[in-house]
């Protein structure tokens, strides 16, 4: 790890104030489960490591008149138990505690799972974002069991969050604080595929913080089925978050959100149309499953994770509809 | 000595300690977290060492430069060990290692050492056998019987191919430890399982006289089979400390250099031809193997495995050679890869002749060794009838409705277990305090009290009263913790170091008692003359008879008279069957229980007997579900030298695991035999069997990733 600057801001205006125009120069450090390792890996050096553990702004959750407001320091533990994440956000607070690990559950903040980086191993052993060696990709060749089956490359990596797809399956939005301003963006926009080795794979600049996020209220019924292979920590191989919008038994509206599928959450269009209209049986969720991974153009390794997608959508539907007859 | 005493056993009914379990004496200063490990040491003045690693699979180093890392602050030490023109053959290889004041100033340093290295080609696949080209070599061809004739006669006849991968140790603790070279003489303190046999080794390779080595090791944080050596670490280590004027270093390997080069299990791939009667027995075996052992070319073992006897054998083994760091013994070594080839290839035999696997084991059992043939028949029924197997049982893919399905799956070990050489002495002070001192290490196995229990029963004295040394190398010489060896060789050595002591105090004591000295017993906390309980003295009675002179006596354990003498043997036979629940829409596997009958002959402890057997069937249960070394054919390099993507299991992953020792009488005559690796062998093949019972098709390759698994549902391998 490379010897760095540690400041202790108190306020979000300070914090900001630390923060540099160019990556590299200063990180965010709240958690620290994820940006520790990619320190000791000397994949971020930063200069300075800016602590907003200590800004009390950015902690907690309240209910607002238009939704829901999760400080960024919320940990993945409060947002699982949160009654109000519970009683209103099910696919939010399964994501959450859906993470395996206590340790993770209990360091880990949803600032923190949003800004992640991506665990493609390629990237963690230094080659990059694209995984680039003598101007060419390793991924389509190499070891790509747990990359994307989206997207097409050249960035083959997958989103890490776990709250992505659900956030996004919500509408929800997160607030960008930078030392000119405050900018509110949709999740689904704050996830962005790269469109070169040096950008980043969210719109978050180097000179801001996120500082909270948004989710809007609405009369959905909403689930997340994640597909682990172990109980003890892994990552997902692929998951699913539903939003759904009924009208009794029909189904008016529905989001599709998929999960380590592809660079960022990924909104299975193909799988929302299908099911407008519909009554959620196994059958319709089955089709919707399907409609969702039409156009996954899988690698040599990971076939198996179009099938994934596919019964996570289909599992994650089936319980949200458990969820609205109860 | 005027009579040998009689070392045997007593007899089942008349043990008081031996076959008890008592907590393990080390339980509560590692649950406390007050052991210390030697990677917990930090004697004064110690510093920090770090190694710089290739990052190159196949690579020369054409120059190498430490200038700046010697001038970093706090620097102490540089040592180069790839020279100019060394040519490394796999990622991990040392390059050089620096000795710091911090730990974090010995990690800066090693990343300003310059170093060019001239890339190679390298080849670090071993799958395909097609491909290795010249990095194949022969392992071995073998011919028994007339197997054309046999395929040729056979009634039914199997094929299937089978493959299980490169697993690494995974040590918690890694390899390295603390050293000091002052002068001619070296401390070290190091994380081994070997503490008798670290002196003579280090001292050939550092030119320093053995009696001027001290080597001390209280707990080791995992060992299994991986460390036995000094290590290129320990010499690195070594040479730090000497040139930064004698300070102790401490050089342990970082997690991705434990998982590159801190050893490994080979991997073993076969394409297996079976054939045989519709009765089940089967008549003629071709197998055809491969594997690596890392750039050292290492072939599968034997097989079929066990069932020896085969009259109609044919065998081609071949040892695959790749840039990847080099084998060693993992937990039985060979023996997980033969059984899981051997146990998956009679699996597949039985489904073709539509019999019950059970069935085909026990009656091709007769081609076991002669000794084991009757072991391994009760054992497969005994765990058949704890895993419910007559109820659960079903042919392939007809158990259960919706997509998650049950299967079952039985698998088999064999391991030999016999005592190493070693030596003890028993100590019997005139104040009645009693020491057994042997140069043994406890690998976590429970060796320190294995020992406690056996001097307590032969002495006649409750544990409490034993006092034990174990763990440097100034003790009597005991040997390696390897082949499960430790068991029997202290066991024995205990037992007749013991006895050689109390037949001295017989000597000393037997006048007053109005006795010959082999007339007396010592039982209860008293020396007594046998069949007379009256005509005794209390222990301390007895012992301050001594005057004012110390009994110190030997007890040697020789393997090649041991078998006669009858404390330690070997032959361990295993039966363990798996019961897994299989999502057949993800793949994913759960184990719902996971049954093991194991003997190891005569049980000092089952407790720690039976927590062999847990840890043996966790760690296996990782290899079998998740773990697997994973090689980049591009970059050569290894993908998941961590914890996360070397994935382990936890304890939620591990399902109901049932224990049966089979300790009866005719196991127990034998004498003891050594548990560690034994239970650790059936695993794969178990859970194996157990997936591709529940989804109908066969999965070859271990580990059972739900990528394996929907492959071999969606018809994606051949």
């Amino acid at each position: 790890m490379q010897s760095f600057e540690y400041a202790n801001p108190a306020t979000v205006q300070e914090a900001v104030g630390l923060l540099g125009a160019r990556w590299g120069q200063a990180d965010v450090l709240a958690g620290g489960t994820d940006l520790l390792s990619l320190m000791k890996e000397h994949l971020h050096e930063p200069k300075r490591l800016v602590n907003i553990k200590n800004i009390k702004e950015l902690e907690g959750i309240q209910k607002t008149a238009s939704g829901l407001r999760i400080g960024a320091l919320v940990t993945m533990d409060e947002l699982a138990k949160n009654a109000e994440v519970h009683a209103a956000y099910q696919s939010l607070a399964e994501a959450a505690a859906g993470i395996p690990s206590p340790q993770i559950r209990h360091m880990g903040t949803v600032g923190g799972d949003l800004c992640q980086r991506p665990r493609c191993w390629y990237y963690r052993q230094g080659f990059g974002l694209f995984a680039m060696k003598d101007g060419k990709s390793l991924i389509p060749e190499g070891e790509n069991k747990y990359h994307a089956i989206f997207g097409g490359g050249p960035a083959y990596f997958v989103s890490a969050s776990s709250l992505g797809p659900a956030l996004v399956s919500l509408g929800a939005r997160v607030k960008l604080v930078s030392a000119k301003g405050t900018r509110e963006v949709p999740v689904a926009k704050f996830f962005v595929t790269p469109a070169s080795e040096a950008a980043r794979e969210i719109a978050l600049q180097p000179n801001e913080i996120l500082t909270e996020i948004i989710v809007p209220a609405a009369a959905v019924h909403t689930a997340t089925y994640e597909v682990r292979q172990k109980e003890a920590l892994d990552w997902p191989l692929a998951a699913a978050s539903v939003a759904l919008t009924m009208n009794g038994r029909t189904v008016t509206s529905a989001k599709v959100v998929l999960g380590h599928v592809a660079p960022t959450p990924w909104e299975a269009t193909g799988a929302e149309a299908a099911l407008k209209g519909k009554t959620i049986t196994a059958d319709t969720a089955e089709a919707a499953g399907k409609a969702a991974v039409l156009g996954a153009t899988p690698l040599s390794q990971n076939a198996y994770k179009v099938t994934l997608a596919k019964v996570a959508v289909k599992r994650a539907l089936m319980e949200a509809v458990k969820t609205a007859k109860a | 000595m005027a009579n040998t005493p009689d070392y045997h056993w007593p007899p089942m009914d008349q043990r008081k300690v031996i076959g008890t379990s008592p907590k393990r004496l080390d339980g509560p200063v590692k649950s406390s977290g007050r052991a210390k490990y030697t990677s917990d040491l930090k004697p004064q003045g110690m510093l920090f060492g770090a190694y710089l690693i290739s990052p190159h699979a196949h690579a020369k180093v054409t120059s190498i430069d430490t200038s700046v890392a010697e001038k970093l602050p706090g620097v102490k030490s540089v040592y180069v060990a790839a020279p100019a023109g060394t040519e490394m053959q796999y990622q991990g290889w040392e390059v050089a290692a620096v000795a710091a004041t911090t730990e974090e100033i010995a990690r800066e340093a090693t990343r300003k050492i310059k170093v060019e290295y001239e890339v190679l080609p390298h080849f670090v696949k071993d799958e395909d056998l097609a491909s290795a080209g010249a990095n194949a070599k022969q392992g071995g061809e073998r011919l028994v019987g007339d197997p054309d004739k046999a395929f040729a006669d056979a009634e039914a006849v199997s094929e299937g191919h089978y493959g299980i991968p490169v697993v690494t140790h995974c040590c918690l603790e890694p390899h390295g430890q603390v050293i000091q070279w002052m002068g001619d003489s070296i401390n070290v303190w190091p994380s081994t399982q070997n503490v008798p046999g670290y002196a003579g080794d280090l001292s050939q390779r550092l030119q320093v006289p053995a009696t001027n080595i001290k080597v001390k090791m209280d707990y080791i944080g995992g060992g299994f089979g991986s460390k036995f050596n000094p290590d290129a670490w320990a010499i690195v280590g070594a040479n730090l400390s000497k040139n930064a004027g004698g300070r102790p270093v401490k050089l342990y390997l970082e997690r991705n250099a434990e998982q590159m080069i801190g050893g490994n299990r080979p991997s073993a791939y076969a394409k297996i031809k079976l054939g045989g009667k519709k009765d089940g027995t089967i008549t003629a075996w071709q197998t055809d193997s491969w594997g690596t052992g890392g750039f050292q070319a290492v072939s599968p073992g034997q097989q079929p495995y066990v069932f020896t006897n085969l009259p109609n054998i044919r065998e081609v083994r071949t040892a695959v050679s790749v840039n990847a760091g080099t084998q060693r013994a993992w937990r039985a070594p060979g023996n997980q890869q033969a059984s899981y080839l051997t146990c998956c290839a009679i699996e597949d035999y039985a489904h073709k002749i539509g019999m019950d696997p059970i069935e085909v084991f026990k009656l091709n059992a007769q081609y076991a060794p002669t000794a084991r043939i009757e072991t391994y028949r009760y054992q497969l029924d005994k765990a058949a009838e704890l895993a419910d197997w007559k109820k659960l049982w079903r042919p392939r893919g007809q158990n259960g409705s919706g997509p998650v399905k049950r299967g079952l799956g039985v698998a088999i070990a064999a391991w030999g277990g016999a005592g190493h050489a070693g030596k003890a002495r028993a100590v019997i002070n005139p104040d009645g305090s009693v020491a057994i001192e042997t140069g043994t290490q406890d690998l976590g196995t429970g060796t320190r009290t294995i020992i406690t229990q056996v001097a307590a029963e032969t002495f006649g004295l409750p544990m409490s009263q034993i006092k034990l040394s174990i763990g440097t190398s100034e003790l009597p010489a005991d040997g390696g913790s390897g082949g499960s060896s430790t068991v029997g060789a202290v066991s024995t050595t205990t037992r007749k170091s013991s006895m050689n002591a109390l037949a001295k105090l017989y000597e000393v004591v037997a006048p007053s008692l109005g006795a010959q000295p082999e007339e007396l017993e010592a039982v209860d906390g008293h020396v007594r003359v046998k069949g007379s309980p009256n005509k005794s003295l209390t222990w301390q009675a007895a012992c301050r008879k001594l005057g004012s002179t110390q009994i110190a006596e030997m007890g040697e354990n020789v393997p090649r008279s041991a078998q006669a003498e009858g404390l330690n043997t070997q032959g361990a036979a295993g039966v363990q069957i798996a019961d897994v629940s299989v999502d057949t829409e993800t793949g994913i596997v759960k184990i719902n229980r996971y049954v093991a009958v194991q003997d190891c002959g005569l049980v000092i402890n089952p407790k720690l007997a039976e927590s062999q057997v847990f840890g043996a069937i966790i760690m296996g249960i990782g290899t079998a579900l998740f773990e697997e070394r994973i090689m980049d054919a591009q970059t050569g390099r290894v993908l998941n030298p961590d914890m996360e993507f070397y994935k382990l299991a936890g304890i939620a992953d591990i399902g109901n695991l049932v224990v049966h020792m089979d300790i009866r009488p005719e196991n127990d005559k034998r004498g003891v035999i050594g548990l560690g690796e034994p239970p650790a062998i059936p695993i794969c093949a178990a859970v194996g069997n157990a997936v591709t019972n529940a989804i109908g098709v066969r999965v070859p390759t271990i580990p059972m990733t739900p990528d394996h698994v929907l492959a071999a549902l969606e018809g994606r391998i051949g």
